[in-house]
């Protein structure tokens, strides 16, 4: 799968999920290689580890205002530390997991790790260069991150 | 008259904001008696909560929801397993229905999505029997 169709995939995940769950587009930007820097991350980053056909990291990171405005759109009343980490988790399980319907079965996905802070890095190889997937809904800024091999 | 079957409805998901979701959005006649965090949880709770109809993630840690389907309807056969996964591939969906799972719902999902999968497990249910 060329690189281009691999940031389709995830590009039409993204979409889905905003409509879906939050009943509000997201708009993406135009993906971009971070090419000699680390991807910046926000507030709350959700990291995917990929296995399996594929090896990477899919994260999705950003702010704690956005997180919570998500929440309210759900319904969910409680905006406490553990469901903004908790959010920010299954969202990068969604678009991972949703990715294998065209990368297959043998794209195996870990469990959500959560990392809190700007001060973070993702944990990547040496000169790896990720696609980052900007991502704007209502006024805020978040990215997804994706490093496959 | 027909005594009507008022189902019992467990849900089994690692995310915190997913159960409390599939618990607020569900908007049938059925009683909501628990939430499990992962597979291991939901085999303790299955025991002490006897549900008769149970919403289930797949990637989660302790216990994936695979083994713990086929485990629940090993114990249960008549029990109706919804799963409720982001793994969006086919054969992930058919691994879940030849354990057991009676439906497959991927995430995200709308809340009418959610019902009319719940509804639709409920109403298999009744014609069978």
């Amino acid at each position: 799968m060329s690189t281009e169709a691999e940031v389709g995939v995830f590009l039409d995940s993204v979409l889905n999920y905003f409509s879906t769950t939050v009943q509000q587009a997201a708009v993406c930007g135009t993906p971009f290689l971070a090419i000699d820097k680390v991807p910046e991350l926000s507030d709350f980053t959700g990291t995917i580890k990929i296995s399996g056909k594929y090896q990477g990291v899919v994260a999705f990171t950003a702010p704690k205002s956005m997180l919570c405005v998500m929440l309210m759109r759900m319904q969910e009343t409680d905006m406490c530390h553990e469901n903004l980490c908790d959010l920010v988790g299954e969202i990068a399980n969604t678009f991972s997991g949703n990715a294998r319907r065209d990368f297959g079965h043998q794209f195996n996905i870990s469990v959500p790790s959560i990392s809190v802070g700007r001060k973070n890095t993702l944990e990547l190889p040496d000169g790896a260069r990720p696609i980052i997937i900007p991502i704007a809904w209502r006024n805020y800024s978040s990215s997804l991150v994706v490093y496959l091999q | 008259m027909e005594a009507v079957m008022v189902h019992r409805l467990m849900v089994v998901d690692d995310s915190n904001v997913i159960r409390r979701r599939i618990e607020r959005a569900q908007d049938l006649a059925v009683e909501f008696v628990g939430a499990a965090r992962n597979g291991r949880e939901a085999l303790e709770m299955h025991a002490t909560l006897r549900p008769t109809l149970v919403t289930m993630d797949l990637t989660m840690p302790e216990m994936d929801g695979t083994e713990c389907v086929a485990k629940l309807i090993e114990r249960d056969p008549d029990l109706l397993i919804l799963v409720v996964s982001a793994l969006a591939d086919k054969l992930t969906a058919i691994e879940a229905l030849e354990k057991g799972a009676r439906g497959f719902l991927c995430k995200p999902f709308t809340d009418r999505q959610l019902n009319d999968a719940l509804q639709m497990l409920i109403n298999s249910k009744e014609q069978k029997s």
